[in-house]
């Protein structure tokens, strides 16, 4: 069926017609033709932010934590170019996003109009793929397709950019069913031989590990679960990359924690140490492969990825399988069990044992003593206060990050947003709005630092608005704790800059906000603290000081490898070094 | 892992196997971008590779079938294998590009470029163009009494080597079309 209707109208009508039930935005000149029709309806509720970079945050926390693309409205020029944060972020963390953008009237482009930007040039580096619509009869069929590209393969975020008069032009609204999508299809599945080739690899593997990604994630709830089977079924150890953290869960056995340049001592060997490795949508990012040359020398590399620009892009590969996740697993249980599920148990059991005694290592040890609260024992007790509820965690960017990747634990997938790949300071809290939205009922934390959530904290005004009950648990070191913690181990002490001056009070700025504030620097206090925030039903700003000089261990120093990890204990001995060279 | 009996760098069934990966030998490819022909496509493919750090040497783009919007990218780029297959990769996953072929290890394309040649000269040094653009079976295109304007097409070595003897014959300005190319036979 089609209908003649305003260009405006379609941008709405095509939400409704993809489920849409959310959208970011911020007002401006050049989409009021799209905002006169949000005001018209009520079937898509819109979000009004304070700035348009939160907006696509908030657009990212709804997807991760949904599985369904992140939807946002922004007007021309600034409108724009403040969305380019975003976009970055989501291109790199592989995050399905439609975003609209206001452009001038058609007639106007080129002439430097009020408000004009050549956001398709801008944004054409950091979108999945991007369009101008020129024509209203082309613009349903754009929608459409942007839909699919966002969602399909590897997701990411799309830009649509829309001049005012096509806005206000009429032309046929088509449906969905009908747009063409043909052409963008990317495989899914592995030929058989591919998957014959990693089963035998399975059967015969001493010393196999799973290296898992955010493309577990990506793929959906149902490769997790394959994933769960498959590795119960063989026994091998699993690690996973911070992106993709509760595709396996932190409490089953098999289980050695988050990998990388900031991941345990167990996982970080046994990927040094491993026969076969099984990567599975994960992509040899260099915070996790550390000196390229060294990276895991002895090992046979399976790499299953649905982008095969992923594929021997860093690392070259064994075996590499261009596929999705969940396709790729499902064909192996399936052919393993046929073939009698096989593994090699021997090898095996030596190969636990080798585990077991870096597990020993206890690498994220720390004490908690005198005064002030140590950051880990906050997550400590963060993690076991909120055990067992439908929680789901965003954070910013800083040794708070990665504290609470290795302290909290993970049991589903889709329960943790953060910002990898770009590392966006500000991603966290506008992040754990977009996650409310999706999960009004839920329990959503932000693990912050409080220099990183000072970037979008305008949101405060966004969340009072909507009433999204989010907590921010600040752990406030009054540093730039993860540049300061490199300046003192690599920049010979030299702390140019890294310091949080002149912070508000966090108590006061939470109500003056109509949120509750609480403050907590006993670690004596810090349970009641933290169960008063969870009791409470509304947004919450919780300024958590903790420890000004606590640095983030295990590290490995970038370009070294795995195994020359640094654990707390050394870090003295390596400073004198560093400070040699 | 022993047990494997698997040659590192390998796979039985790959579209990647073959090929060593751990050269450095850079080598030059002729690579076919199928593509929509909409607005920005070729700024995208441009901004691939200047945004990944890749080299073109030569790049050439129009429409080839009018009714389906299809247009044809030439480039000649070079890398080791491992660059040129990343660079295949990244070609693959622009949403308009519809297919990527590598003509170089598909078989040796024939490749052709078109040159325009402005000589200026008068007496022995015009003769000697004259001449060597006969032995070159360039045409002549243009001429005044003091001018030739040659045209020649053939492969990109073939026109160095002529601009290189005009050189000294005249050569005032060149305009090269960069390389077309299509495999030989079936
Ligand atoms: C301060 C800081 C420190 C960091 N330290 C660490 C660290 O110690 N350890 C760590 O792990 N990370 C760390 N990171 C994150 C790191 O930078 C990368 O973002 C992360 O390692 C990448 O994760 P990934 O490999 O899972 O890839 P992702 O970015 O999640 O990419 C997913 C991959 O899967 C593929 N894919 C997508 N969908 C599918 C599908 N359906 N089927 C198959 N494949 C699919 C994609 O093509 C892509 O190749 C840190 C980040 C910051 C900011
Ligand atoms: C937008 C942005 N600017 C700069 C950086 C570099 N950077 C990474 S971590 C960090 C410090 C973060 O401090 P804070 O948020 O207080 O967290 P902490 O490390 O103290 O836990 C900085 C400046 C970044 N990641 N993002």
């Amino acid at each position: 069926m089609s209908r003649q209707m305003t260009g405006a109208k379609m941008v709405v009508q095509a939400l409704k017609d993809h489920g849409v039930d959310t959208i970011f935005g911020y007002p401006g000149g050049a989409v009021l033709p799209i905002y006169d029709e949000i005001f018209q309806q009520n079937d898509v509720k819109h979000i009004l932010v304070r700035h348009e970079q939160a907006a696509v945050h908030m657009a990212e926390g709804y997807a991760r934590s949904t599985g369904k693309p992140g939807c946002v409205l922004v007007t021309s020029g600034p409108g724009a170019t403040n969305a380019v944060t975003g976009l970055t972020d989501a291109l790199l963390d592989s995050i399905p996003l439609v975003v609209f953008s206001g452009q001038v009237p058609t007639f106007m482009i080129g002439t430097d109009g009020f408000q004009e930007a050549d956001t398709i040039g801008i944004t054409r580096p950091c979108t999945k793929h991007n369009w101008l619509v020129k024509d209203t009869e082309k613009l349903a069929e754009t929608i459409h397709q942007a839909f699919h590209v966002a969602t399909t393969g590897r997701p990411g975020p799309v830009l649509i950019d829309l001049p005012k008069d096509v806005q206000f032009a009429t032309g046929t609204y088509t449906e969905p069913k009908t747009a063409r999508v043909d052409h963008y299809q990317p495989r899914v599945k592995a030929s058989i031989e591919q998957i014959n080739d990693l089963v035998a690899l399975i059967e015969k593997a001493e010393r196999p590990i799973f290296y898992t990604g955010g493309g577990v994630i990506n793929s959906g709830p149902g490769a997790s679960q394959l994933l769960r089977e498959l590795v119960d079924a063989t026994g091998f150890p699993i690690t996973s990359t911070l992106m993709g953290l509760g595709a396996y869960p932190a409490s089953g056995k098999n289980w050695l924690g988050m990998l990388g340049m900031h991941g345990l001592y167990e996982a970080n060997l046994a990927m040094h140490g491993c026969d076969l490795m099984i990567n599975l949508g994960a992509r040899f990012d260099d915070r996790i492969t550390g000196r390229i040359s060294d990276f895991s020398p002895d090992s046979f590399k399976v790499h299953v990825d649905i982008d095969a620009s992923s594929i021997n892009k860093v690392i070259t590969v064994n075996l590499p399988i261009v596929g999705d996740v969940g396709h790729v697993l499902e064909d192996v249980l399936k052919v393993w069990k046929a073939r009698g599920r096989k593994v090699n148990k021997e090898g095996l059991a030596k190969w636990w044992k080798q585990i077991a005694e870096w597990q020993a290592v206890n690498c994220l040890a720390y004490e908690q003593k005198g005064k002030s609260i140590k950051p880990q024992y906050a997550l400590q007790r963060l993690e076991a206060l909120t055990k067992g509820m439908d929680r789901y965690i965003t954070t910013e960017v800083g040794q708070h990050q990665m504290w609470a990747a290795q302290f909290l634990g993970f049991e589903a997938p889709n329960r943790w947003m953060t910002s990898g790949g770009l590392g966006t300071m500000g991603y966290g809290f506008p992040a754990s709005i977009g996650v409310q939205m999706a999960h009004p009922d839920a329990l959503v934390i932000n693990v912050a630092g409080e220099a990183s959530w000072l970037m979008n904290m305008q949101e405060m005004g966004t969340a009072t608005q909507f009433r999204a009950p989010v907590k921010q648990f600040i752990l406030n070191n009054e540093r730039l704790g993860m540049v300061r913690q490199w300046q003192e181990l690599l920049h010979g002490e030299r702390y140019s800059h890294s310091w949080s001056e002149s912070l508000p009070d966090f108590v006061k700025l939470a109500e003056s906000f109509g949120w509750k504030g609480i403050r907590c620097e006993n670690p004596d206090d810090l349970d009641e603290a933290i169960k008063e925030m969870l009791a409470y039903d509304g947004p919450v700003l919780f300024d958590c000081l903790v420890e000004k000089h606590e640095n983030c261990f295990p590290m490995i120093p970038s370009g070294k490898p795995h195994n020359e990890m640094l654990l707390a204990a050394d870090a003295e001995a390596f400073k004198e070094g560093a400070t040699l060279v | 892992m022993a047990a494997l009996n698997i040659k590192q760098g390998s796979s039985s069934h790959s579209a990647y196997d073959l090929r060593d990966f751990h050269s450095e030998v850079e080598s030059s490819h002729t690579l076919a971008v199928i593509v929509d022909n909409e607005a920005g496509v070729l700024a995208r493919v441009i901004g691939l590779f200047s945004g990944r750090g890749y080299n073109i040497d030569s790049l050439t783009v129009a429409e080839i079938d009018h009714k389906g919007h299809r247009s044809r990218i030439t480039i000649v780029t070079r890398g080791t294998m491992a660059v040129i297959d990343q660079i295949k990769a990244q070609l693959g996953r622009i949403v308009p590009v519809h297919e990527v072929i590598d003509l170089t290890i598909e078989s040796q394309p024939v490749e052709r470029e078109l040159a325009l040649f402005k000589v200026a000269g008068t007496g022995d040094k015009r003769i000697e163009a004259l001449r060597l653009a006969e032995i070159f079976r360039a045409n002549v295109v243009d001429s005044t009494l003091e001018s030739f304007v040659f045209e020649m097409t053939g492969t990109s070595e073939k026109i160095d080597a002529f601009a290189e003897l005009m050189r000294p014959l005249g050569l005032i300005d060149v305009a090269r079309t960069g390389v077309a190319a299509l495999p030989r036979g079936l």
